[in-house]
């Protein structure tokens, strides 16, 4: 359904153990809220990112329910606690069903 | 006694946290940590005294939205440019060509363009815009249909060469065959239009730094377009923000892409002559 949609997500390539790090994602999608109409008075179907999740290493360290008030692209930043080496999964879900990953990679000295 | 003091400090405590919430206009714009962007310069001589310094619409925004500028991760407008950067490389119209075809890569081959325009071009005998330059090049290069002005393959391709010629300092020429158009949008800067009776000067030059009602007056300057608008989450370019601002003094607006337009673009264009190219820039 939508468009050009693109994950990113930047986290830091490195850091030390039991650090607390910030870690920033965006994925492009046009959040269309399903309460707008078209110019011939039809409602605009509904079709946003209905979730958010982020693991590491298979633990689950933040998972989102997304609602249709939330704009354009939408953006999170939080923080983790990294305690090993690792990669860090983030997955989006879009209500046509397609799934989103991005996968990123961290050492810890 | 007791409370008088107490009632000083919460008055302070106020009188910070709104100042904190206007903008802060001391604040220098580096973009990640690397790019550093000319956001005061003298005026230029064509302006005769009528400021003394000109300054980037980047320093009148609040603290949030200038952080999101320092950032090409929490900047929204580089996800146009991400968009162009495809449209770049992909090949159109009857010749089959692309930009990069012609022009390299873009972060080469458009290094500096932006800086220069509108400017005048020798073969068509007009001042032309970086879209009409855009637009030429795609149909008489590639064979391929003109993008809308203002539209959002063309606000995302001009982000593109914006952001390949960011840092240059903004030096366009108001001499020579470009002299009459130049004057022309001069003159339209300085005529009052409107229900309200105001020009641009009456506000981008005699209240820049003031409020009108919420909105934080800027100088005006087009340095940072296109530009993300926080209002309606998509770049916007010049001539539309012309014609909202032409809007609100309740007059008939000129048309996007117009003579007109072309000739203030030209003239709001040289007011920022020592600038920095910003773009894409993110204001609210």
């Amino acid at each position: 359904m939508a468009d050009n949609v693109t994950p990113r997500v930047r986290v830091p390539r490195d850091a030390t153990a039991g650090e607390v790090i910030t870690i920033k994602t965006l994925i492009s999608h046009p959040m269309e809220s399903g309460q707008r109409k078209d110019g011939d008075g039809n409602p605009i179907p509904r079709s946003i990112i209905n979730r958010f999740t982020c693991d590491f290493n298979g633990q689950n360290v933040i998972d989102v329910t997304l609602e249709p008030a939330i704009s354009t692209n939408p953006y999170f930043e939080f923080q983790a606690t990294v305690p090993e080496s690792g990669a860090f999964t983030f997955t989006w879900y879009d209500d046509d069903g397609s799934v989103y990953e991005d996968t990123k990679e961290i050492a810890v000295s | 006694m007791m409370k008088t003091a107490l009632k000083g400090a919460v008055y302070g405590l106020i009188a910070l946290a709104a100042s904190t919430a206007v903008a802060d206009e001391s604040a220098e714009l580096v973009i990640n940590g690397e790019t550093e962007i000319v956001t005061r310069a003298d005026a230029p001589a064509h302006l005769d005294g009528a400021l003394s310094e000109v300054t980037s619409g980047w320093l009148y925004r609040s603290d949030e939205t200038q952080a999101m500028q320092m950032d090409d991760f929490d900047n929204p407008g580089m996800l146009a440019v991400e968009d162009a950067m495809v449209a770049w490389g992909t090949a159109e119209g009857t010749e089959n060509k692309s930009c990069a075809d012609c022009h390299g890569a873009a972060e080469e081959g458009m290094a500096g363009v932006r800086a220069t325009y509108p400017k005048w071009n020798d073969n068509a005998e007009e001042v032309r815009t970086l879209a009409m330059q855009i637009n030429a090049c795609r149909t008489e290069n590639m064979g391929a249909e003109e993008w809308k002005y203002d539209g959002g393959d063309m606000l995302a391709m001009e982000g593109l060469i914006s952001y390949a010629g960011r840092g240059d300092t903004i030096n366009v020429a108001i001499d020579g065959p470009a002299q009459a158009m130049w004057e022309q949008g001069r003159d339209m800067y300085y005529t009052r239009t409107g229900q309200l009776e105001l020009s641009c000067a009456n506000c981008h030059e005699q209240n820049y730094g003031n409020m009108i009602r919420a909105d934080h007056l800027s100088q005006g300057q087009i340095n940072g377009f296109p530009t993300y608008r926080l209002k309606n989450a998509k770049l916007n370019g010049v001539h539309s923000r012309f014609k909202g601002c032409v809007r609100d003094t309740r007059a008939e607006t000129y048309a996007v892409g117009s003579e007109d337009f072309i000739a203030l673009e030209l003239y709001v264009a040289s007011r920022g002559n020592g600038l920095s190219v910003e773009g894409p820039s993110v204001r609210n």
